[in-house]
């Protein structure tokens, strides 16, 4: 279990199914800072898993227009210290 | 009962709107059915919801040999058995083939493109200022960029571009019958089937050259196999785009202070925006996308069932006001990227970021360059290519 508490406010965690994925680019250009894709099969990989609030809003449009639902989101409120 | 169905495709009105019969559909009923040149009855799903819930379905098919499956027309039903590439595949086949190309589109690689797409357009309208005028755009302009670039990318030599323009074109053309759809599709395959065999026995940096050792050389792939993707990226990646510049060209002609804040801006975000604006607006793919009942679902509270056609009209459901509010105004500052202009679900466009390069560096450039540019007829004298499955203008008149 990754720990948040160093960030205040809401956390978020993000999966990648890459099996699903079908290399449309839509997250990348959704959320350049977040997510990228592999060279040799343009297959999306994640360059941070647990993004700042600032990047949440990217994100949650990422997950939301990928072709393949293969970006799956975890967001909790509670950690805040 | 079928007597009484709508014939689908249905004619546009208004250049750059859907069938005022398909947005009735949106707003009376949730799924309807509509009928097809051939008789068949598929069900169509006209609300973006609906869409995009059915076309990442696993459910649903894309297999174009399933008995029910809604092609839209003779021609391409009769193509259609003659050549298939992995779009007419489900999964796992659809992805083992798509993912031998998913690196050759992907967003980094076309980003640096950029700057000889750039180039490319710069040429362009060099060529187009030095000639006569009034001018075609479709002729001068629209259709060299995206087929330049293809072909460069694949390893096509663009010296036959009249050749494969000519075959694309009987392609598309919803009136093609059976014959002459399979004659045109055999004469580009042999084309492509002999450019594989150079590309193995000398590979180049493309494509083609690629699928040829790493397929075609170790038996991983049919010279056919090879051929069917050459005609799919080849057909799909010039005609699409090219079609996008040209209606949006005569769209934001139309639309002057939405013309203006394209030309006025600097802002690479406000014109990539208006890029997904213009491909939400004007739907070029305008003939929906097709699949088949794998087994009974349910969809908006109707029982499809298993072996039935389903189209998912995507043009009508990028105007549905729940996901687009005011959907039918052309707005360059509108968030739009969640259209389903490429498609939804595994299938969407594999070269849309190539399409979303090309197009932002023609929409950023052209309107510059040419800042007197207007129509030399008027819009509605313009030959609209209602008879085509990928919609657009024939030709395109244009002064300065």
């Amino acid at each position: 279990m990754k720990d948040y508490s160093e960030k205040a406010g809401v956390a978020m965690k993000i999966m990648i199914d890459q099996h699903k994925c079908v290399g449309s680019g839509q997250c990348v250009l959704a959320a350049p800072d977040v997510f990228d894709q592999r060279d040799e099969d343009g297959i999306a990989v994640l360059l941070q898993d647990n993004p700042g609030e600032e990047l949440h809003r990217e994100v949650r449009e990422a997950a939301q227009i990928c072709p393949a639902v293969a970006i799956a989101l975890v967001e909790s409120a509670e950690i805040t210290r | 009962m079928t007597e009484t169905l709508p014939a689908f495709p249905m004619a546009r009105q208004c250049p750059f709107d859907p069938p005022p019969e398909l947005d009735r559909m949106q707003h009376e009923a949730r799924i309807s059915r509509v009928k097809l040149w051939d008789g068949s009855t598929p069900w169509i799903l006209t609300r973006y919801d609906d869409v995009r819930d059915m076309l990442k379905d696993p459910r649903v098919s894309s297999n174009s040999d399933l008995p029910g499956y809604p092609h839209i027309s003779e021609g391409a039903a009769a193509r259609r058995n003659r050549a298939k590439s992995f779009i007419n595949l489900d999964d796992p086949d659809h992805a083992a083939q798509r993912r031998l190309l998913t690196s050759d589109f992907m967003v980094k690689k076309m980003e640096a493109l950029r700057p000889r797409i750039q180039q490319i357009v710069d040429g362009l309208i060099d060529d187009l200022l030095a000639g006569p005028k009034p001018a075609d755009l479709v002729e001068a302009f629209a259709l060299p960029v995206p087929s330049m670039v293809i072909c460069e990318l694949l390893g096509v030599p663009y010296a036959d571009r009249d050749f494969f323009h000519r075959i694309s074109r009987t392609i598309v053309a919803r009136g093609t019958g059976a014959a002459e759809s399979v004659a045109a599709t055999e004469e580009l395959l042999g084309y492509l089937g002999d450019l594989v065999d150079k590309k193995q026995s000398a590979p180049a940096d493309d494509v083609l050259s690629r699928l040829a050792v790493e397929q075609l050389g170790t038996g991983a792939m049919t010279r056919e196999q090879v051929a069917n993707m050459g005609l799919l990226l080849l057909v799909a990646g010039h005609e699409t785009t090219a079609n996008m510049i040209a209606l949006g060209t005569a769209a934001l002609l139309e639309n002057p202070a939405q013309l203006a804040m394209v030309r006025g801006t600097d802002d690479p975000k406000l014109i990539a925006n208006a890029v997904e604006e213009l491909l939400r607006y004007l739907n070029i793919t305008h003939t929906g996308r097709r699949r088949v009942a794998l087994e009974d679902i349910e969809i908006g509270g109707q029982l499809i069932r298993e072996g039935e056609g389903i189209i998912a009209a995507n043009d009508i459901a990028n105007r549905d006001e729940s996901a687009f509010p005011d959907a039918d105004s052309l707005d360059v500052h509108r968030k739009a990227r969640h259209h389903v202009a490429f498609g939804y679900g595994v299938h969407q466009c594999l070269g849309q970021p190539l399409a979303r390069v090309e197009l932002q560096v023609v929409y950023s450039t052209l309107y510059r360059r040419i800042p007197t540019l207007a129509l030399a007829k008027p819009v509605e004298e313009l030959d609209f290519k209602h008879d085509m499955a990928v919609y657009g203008v024939h030709s395109l008149p244009v002064t300065w």
